[in-house]
């Protein structure tokens, strides 16, 4: 507990400044059954995201007349994490894979899909922490490689507080060790925020800041989110000429 | 749930009732349902309370058990929530193991409960690294008509106010436990506070009418500091609906007044 996770000149244990996003890296179209897919490596987290439909809801009776089901699944691989976790769903990676879909689901034109299900499957391959972050993006992604009209992309990004100071994109052990973790999903060009949820103890003035952290975090994302999609297309668009 | 089809007639009519500052039970926006906690209502329990938030009906009871610590924490008791939505309390809720809403609830109740740090866990250790006090809570919902969070929070931060923790003895390896009690060690009291938006508008301690039309709710838990300011220690938002940053700041702060008023409903003693 004793362990400085702010050096004195100011840079965290990885040597980010407190506003600083790890590297993020997105694939998207990585996978070829799925319709939808997307991959990132986001600082040495590393995620799998696969989305299949609109297809027929299986069971039947889960269809609804007015509008597509969105279905979500939050998955730690067992060699994802120090110590071997269990592949059964956890309560924890069951929370999470309702508060993903959560995030996920307002920016879905979901009523342009009656009768039908989308599935989203996330897979933690590797967890140094802001999976359920990177987890959204990545999904997000994925959802618009499969080709899914959305309002917006959903961009998502964690601050903590570290030492006393407010800091951006958690990773494993600040959150272990830091004093609050506040997780933000957004859709950046709409201004909605999609998920928040937050422990630790955060005062008003130091929440209000959190708050505005993440936003900037959440636009940081959102431009590597683009310039993925943009490349992916413009590569992919080029072959089709 | 039993009814898929929203209601879209209701929700028209909730959010035009609104508009003039009211709401379909008689409340303004603001108004808490009337709160009910009633303490030491299973005298088996170490520890335990009702709360009824209106007719929202809910038990939560504490066990003491000894068990082993977490690896991580050798020195530290262990708390553990689990919430059961048993089927009586809704025309929706079947037998089985908890669902994801029933999971969330309890993860949901257990931040608040852990990050106000409200129980002592460094003084339920016995002996280092292998036997601790695990405190063990349990919910159970008893009648659904809306906003379990906030009932839930409250029945459990009541039932561990209210709890009494056998003494033990250690000696040597061997934990004896006395036929005594002692207080169990807390601190900061976390008070949970639930706000749904439906249009524009925030809802405080939503009806399940309110959250079955609902765009989203959030949930905003506080507690005390040393020097009686509040801090926010848990957060939540729910619900297939988006926030504008706005509104978060401003159900934050309503959430704040309002869980002043809760607080004063707290068992005697305890604030």
């Amino acid at each position: 507990m004793d362990k400085k996770l702010i050096t004195e000149d100011g840079k965290r244990l990885d040597g980010r400044r407190f506003d600083e996003l790890r590297p993020i890296k997105f694939q998207i179209g990585v996978l070829k059954n799925a319709d939808g897919s997307a991959y990132v490596e986001w600082g040495r987290t590393k995620i799998l995201v696969g989305v299949f439909g609109p297809r027929e809801s299986h069971p039947k009776h889960l269809a609804m007349p007015d509008r597509c089901l969105i279905r979500a699944r939050y998955h730690m691989a067992p060699f994802s994490v120090e110590d071997r976790k269990s592949p059964a769903p956890s309560r924890r990676e069951i929370e999470l894979s309702k508060v993903i879909r959560e995030a996920l689901e307002p920016a879905i034109f979901v009523e342009l899909f009656p009768r039908t299900t989308i599935d989203i499957f996330a897979e933690v391959l590797q967890a140094d922490g802001s999976t359920r972050c990177a987890a959204i993006s990545t999904a997000a992604l994925a959802l618009a490689d499969a080709g899914v009209p959305m309002r917006d992309l959903v961009s998502s990004v964690a601050v903590a507080k570290v030492d006393g100071t407010l800091v951006l994109d958690v990773m494993d052990m600040e959150d272990k060790l830091g004093d609050s973790d506040m997780p933000l999903a957004m859709m950046p060009s709409r201004n909605q925020i999609t998920l928040i949820q937050m422990d630790g103890l955060l005062t008003h003035e130091e929440f209000v800041k959190s708050i505005e952290l993440a936003k900037k975090g959440c636009m940081e994302v959102y431009a590597k989110q683009r310039e993925a999609l943009d490349s992916h297309f413009r590569v992919a668009g080029k072959e089709e000429v | 749930m039993t009814n898929q089809i929203i209601p879209a007639v209701k929700r028209r009519q909730i959010i035009e009732l609104a508009e003039t500052g009211k709401r379909m039970d008689g409340r303004s926006l603001t108004d808490l349902r009337k709160v009910e906690i009633k303490t030491n209502v299973v005298e088996k329990a170490e520890g335990s309370a009702t709360v009824k938030f209106g007719d929202t009906y809910v038990i939560a009871g504490v066990k003491f058990e000894i068990g082993e610590p977490f690896p991580d924490t050798p020195n530290e008791g262990v708390m553990s929530v689990s919430a059961e939505f048993v089927p009586l309390a809704s025309p929706g809720f079947e037998t089985g193991p908890p669902d994801e809403n029933a999971i969330e609830l309890a993860r949901v109740v257990d931040r608040g409960l852990r990050e106000s740090k409200l129980l002592d866990t460094s003084k339920l250790c016995l002996i280092p690294g292998k036997k601790v006090w695990i405190a063990w809570v349990d919910i159970f919902i008893l009648d659904h008509c809306g906003n379990l969070i906030d009932a839930s929070s409250l029945a459990s931060l009541c039932a561990l106010l209210t709890s009494k923790l056998p003494k033990a003895e250690v000696v040597g390896d061997e934990v004896k436990v006395l036929d005594e009690f002692v207080p169990v060690p807390l601190r900061a009291i976390p008070i949970n506070v639930t706000l749904a938006k439906i249009g524009d508008k925030l809802f405080v301690d939503p009806s399940l009418e309110e959250e079955e039309v609902m765009d989203c709710r959030l949930s905003v838990a506080f507690a005390l500091d040393d020097q009686k300011q509040e801090k926010i220690c848990a957060m939540q938002k729910g619900g297939v609906g988006t926030l504008s940053f706005e509104e978060l700041l401003r159900a934050v702060e309503i959430a704040k007044v309002k869980s002043q008023e809760l607080r004063k409903l707290l068992p005697s003693g305890e604030k």
